[in-house]
């Protein structure tokens, strides 16, 4: 990854601009379904192919996504909302206007709290987000190589046209890279646990453009912007902010002017290439859409909305390290994966002990899922019995090599593991004179390592602790056998 | 009465009671139409196979028993309707070969409630128009006397049910366009609240404006059609969900206790002494049925015009953008994706349509926006409080439909004339006021052989369709203008 160079005289500001396709039935004006992928033009209908005398009619559901994403971000939703088309022509475009919003978002301000790797928690603010609709896909042919360039015919899909689409639009207020990737897995995760969208950048039901630009630190004013376009992951959006703010500063190092322009990443070059530079303003024609009466938000609908809203990423998190004591990694590594997060929950909650929770969770039960590709909530372990094992853990009944077998036996579908330890008497053995039993019979019949042990081999203890838990089919208290065996070894 | 002479209602009676069958109304009525259509010219396409099929579907509910409102009625579509099947061209050569693969909400209602489909009727290309004379797909002459125009933009659906080849015309007002050919064509045309007929499947020219209502030769008729298109429908969201009154069963035959309000605004003296003459025996004719006449002002009124030319042009630019080329209709290949949509709208839309886009284009650019489109809707708000204000003295206002009886073609050679025509009815439009055109009288014009009809316009309070065609009801049955005259067609039954 490139390095930023001479860090400490120029800072970057970079705003974010999201397009996340919300997760509903049907689309936004019509009953098709939405839904990613499907051959070309088979989920389409009179509506969203702007057949002659077909009319738009709202989905609420995206409207609740919208109030619900909204909320989440603390933005104001206000009490009057309308759409509004934005005029221009393009083939994929079926109206050739795109039913949008233009002055009276569903969703005004908001701010989005995320943490770095390191902890340290930042803040953008939101601008807006407002709905619309999406896009049809054009393919074009004939060129070799699927560019628009040396094409000789273009194939357009409709499937996506008038998917509902949330656009998302930051403040400048991200100050590197890392900031830009914290911001947009904060969006990402918080979108994913509203149940809003799916938010796959791989499937474009998310899909982001930077603005970019640079300035001498400490100076208020902004530089010339330019829009970083076609990135296709947050490691490609990591690379592709680091790449353009290099640009940008060996361009002012060597004297030269940004130019405000839109420029494509390269994921292969790893750098970023004109794509057109300032367009003639494009003038949109933006009106009031005619075919849609102006939406009243009702306030008893964003309060059963609110109310329906779930724990949010953020509030978890500060949850898990502050509460919980978990570090950063352990915590995003749960907070990232709400069905382990909420199984993660209901252990502690009923074992009470947020500490070997999540070592069993992140580690036994999460190596347990990777290894069966199967994820822990839809495993045979529910979060009872893992109580339950913490518990017999606690209460020194089992040791941890008994735990180990037992996780594994509950992933396969033993149940109880309360009730495997009492049916088959695995309850750990801290009798001292049971143990001692087990140690003088170990100790006689290793007569060699006993001399071994005191003429100075000391780590042949370790092999005289095996057998001894050997000898107790492993229920004896390990930290009692290693006590009495030295007491004997060395008495 | 010959069969297609029958009104709607009495067509349904009999088509209901089985001493009339729907296939013998519609071979009745195809015949007809065969006869006339070379001077008429009513319809861009006649929809035999279909006409006989619904006609059979019909007779065969009937036969089992279903009573339906309009059974066997033969019905003219405006072809910027769909119905699936058809060719819909919104009288437009850029959609001169398109074929709906659906029908429009309201079309459908009158097919459910019996109606026979017997044609899609000639049209001003994309409803811009008032005179029929803006089809790309052919001419349409008046019935009353072919060499003057049906009116427009619904002039196919006028000149249809005027001369017999059916008896229920829908028609689509956006300005003007139902009730200005019923006026022109003897007729009963009715515009009701915007938003109470679903425009789900009507080809938009403005879609805050535009509204299907009925053509009839009864106010009973405009009625029975209206009670089957009316109400909610979840494909538009602009459709009012709000209870219909049934307004057939309830027509009145006196005005009893209704104030009817006269628009200071609209002096009938400047349109000439016949027509004065005509508009003070309708307001007097008014009176003797009981109303009450009372003075009312429109201040506003006079920006009609001047207000929806800069609204229906700016949701127009936008509605026809999407006859790009790109799905449907015509195109015509050019080098490029711009080319090629350059060259289909300049080889696809006839000049007022090319106008209107470049007119409303303009009103919605950055820069104007707020000159012209913001300052239009300011004003659209100002001529409806004008009519509240109103009808706070009134029930009901009576004015003129149209400024003139028929004109001939060509007659109004430069767009602004034209647009003059539509000077009574824009008002209410830009309002969203239920109205209507019911015929006045006649009067010969300057030059012209033949007496044309008039019509008196009635305006009601959103939302009272019943009290307005009452009243229209009322008007009409003890006048009986419509019958004075008959259409001059040769091979019309009784024709002089």
């Amino acid at each position: 990854m490139a390095e930023t160079s001479k860090p400490s005289t120029y800072e970057a500001v970079i705003g974010i601009e999201c397009h996340v396709e919300l997760k509903t039935e049907s689309k936004m004006f019509c009953g098709c379904p939405n839904a990613f992928g499907g051959e070309p033009n088979t989920k389409v209908c009179p509506v969203c192919l702007a057949l002659p005398g077909a009319l738009p009619v709202p989905n609420k559901a995206a409207i609740e996504h919208m109030i619900a994403a909204g909320l989440a971000f603390g933005a104001e939703v206000p009490a009057f909302s309308k759409f509004d088309r934005k005029n221009y022509f393009y083939p994929d475009m079926p109206k050739d206007y795109q039913i949008s919003q233009y002055d009276m978002p569903l969703t005004q301000g908001g701010v989005v709290r995320y943490w770095l790797e390191d902890g340290t928690m930042k803040e953008c603010r939101l601008t807006r987000i407002h709905l619309e609709e999406d896009t049809g896909k054009s393919t074009h042919a004939g060129s070799g190589d699927g560019r628009i360039a040396g094409s000789t015919y273009s194939l357009v899909d409709f499937n996506r046209a008038g998917v509902p689409l949330m656009e998302c639009v930051s403040e400048p207020d991200i100050r590197s890279a890392d900031e830009a990737v914290g911001y947009l897995e904060a969006l990402r995760r918080t979108l994913q646990q509203l149940g809003v969208s799916d938010v796959k950048m791989e499937e474009g039901s998310l899909r982001c453009d930077a603005n970019v630009s640079i300035r001498p630190v400490g100076s208020t004013e902004f530089g010339t912007k330019t829009e970083i376009k076609n990135m296709n992951s947050f490691r490609s959006v990591h690379r592709a902010i680091e790449s353009e703010i290099e640009r940008q500063i060996a361009l002012v190092e060597k004297g030269e002017r940004v130019v405000q322009e839109t420029r494509g990443w390269d994921e292969v070059r790893g750098t970023t290439h004109s794509m057109r530079s300032k367009e003639q303003a494009h003038d949109y024609r933006y009106f009031p859409d005619p075919d849609l009466v102006p939406m009243e938000i009702a306030r008893e609908l964003v309060e059963k909305v609110r109310a329906a809203l779930p724990e949010l990423p953020l509030s978890r998190f500060e949850r898990y390290t502050t509460r919980f004591g978990l570090d950063v990694k352990q915590a995003t590594q749960l907070v990232d994966n709400l069905p382990l997060a909420q199984f993660f929950d209901a252990v502690v909650a009923a074992s009470e002990n947020p500490k070997q929770a999540t070592n069993f969770v992140l580690g036994d039960l999460s190596r347990l899922a990777n290894e069966h590709g199967k994820p822990v909530h839809e495993s045979a372990v529910i979060p009872a019995h893992l109580a339950e094992l913490i518990a017999l853990v606690e209460a020194k009944t089992i040791n941890s090599k008994i735990a180990k077998e037992l996780i594994e036996r509950m992933w396969r579908g033993d149940g109880s593991p309360k009730a495997i330890v009492e049916r088959e008497g695995l309850a750990q053995t801290s009798d001292p004179a049971a143990i001692e039993k087990f140690i003088d019979d170990v100790l006689a019949a290793n007569e060699k390592s006993v001399t071994d042990y005191r003429a100075g081999k000391t780590n042949v203890m370790g092999f005289l602790v095996g057998q001894v838990m050997k000898a107790s089919k492993g229920k004896a208290d390990p930290a009692l056998v290693n006590g009495l065996m030295k007491q004997k070894l060395e008495g | 009465m010959e069969i297609i002479e029958r009104s709607a209602a009495q067509i349904a009676r009999e088509v209901n009671a089985r001493t009339l069958s729907a296939c013998d109304v519609t071979d009745a009525v195809l015949a007809h139409v065969e006869a006339v259509e070379g001077d008429v010219g009513s319809y861009v396409s006649v929809l035999h196979d279909q006409a006989r099929a619904a006609a059979a579907r019909v007779d065969e509910r009937v036969k089992n028993g279903e009573t339906l409102p309009l059974a066997g009625v033969p019905l003219a579509v405006k072809d910027n309707m769909c119905l699936v099947g058809t060719r819909t061209t919104a009288g437009s050569k850029i959609l001169e070969n398109w074929h709906a693969p659906y029908t429009a909400t309201a079309v459908q209602r009158l097919l459910d409630a019996g109606c026979v489909p017997i044609g899609k009727a000639n049209m001003d290309e994309f409803a811009m128009g008032s005179s029929c004379e803006n089809s790309a797909l052919g001419v349409t002459k008046n019935p009353y006397d072919l060499s003057r125009v049906p009116g427009g933009s619904s002039g196919g659906s006028a000149a249809a049910v005027a001369a017999f080849e059916a008896a229920i015309g829908m028609g689509s007002d956006t300005g003007g366009s139902i009730r200005e050919p019923a006026a022109f064509c003897n007729l009963v045309g009715f515009k009701p609240t915007y938003g109470r007929i679903s425009r789900y499947g009507l080809i938009a020219f403005a879609s805050s404006l535009d509204q299907i209502g009925p053509l009839t030769r009864t106010v009973e008729d405009a009625a029975l059609a209206y009670d089957a298109m009316a109400g909610k429908d979840p494909m538009d969201a602009t459709s009012i969900d709000r209870a219909i009154e049934p307004t057939a069963t309830t027509l009145r035959t006196d005005l009893t206790g209704v104030k009817i309000g006269i628009v200071k605004q609209f002096d009938t003296r400047e349109l000439g002494d016949d027509i004065d003459h005509l508009y003070d025996k309708a307001y007097h004719d008014l009176q003797a049925l009981g109303a009450e006449l009372v003075d009312i002002e429109l201040p506003t009124a006079d920006y009609g015009l001047a207000t929806y030319y800069l609204i229906a042009p700016a949701e127009c630019s936008s509605n026809l953008a999407r006859f790009d080329g790109v799905r449907y209709g015509m195109r015509v290949e050019g080098a490029d994706v711009h080319e090629m949509y350059e060259k289909t709208r300049a080889a696809g839309f006839g000049p007022e349509v090319k106008r209107r886009i470049l007119i409303g284009t303009y009103a919605l650019s950055s820069g104007y926006y707020d000159a012209y489109y913001v300052r239009a809707q300011k004003a659209r708000t100002l001529i409806a409080r004008d009519f509240e204000a109103a009808f706070a003295q009134c029930d009901l206002i009576a004015c003129p439909a149209a400024s003139s009886p028929a004109f001939q073609f060509n007659a109004k050679s430069d767009p602004y004339s034209m647009y003059l025509m539509d000077y009574y009815t824009i008002p209410m439009s830009l309002a969203g006021l239920p109205a209507l055109s019911v015929p006045c009288g006649w009067v010969t014009p300057a030059g012209g052989s033949s007496p044309m009809p008039m019509g008196l316009q009635l305006t009601a309070p959103l939302f009272k369709e019943r009290e307005l065609l009452s009243a229209a009801h009322a008007y009409e049955n003890m006048t009986k203008h419509a019958s004075a005259y008959r259409p001059s067609l040769e091979r019309t039954p009784g024709g002089r």
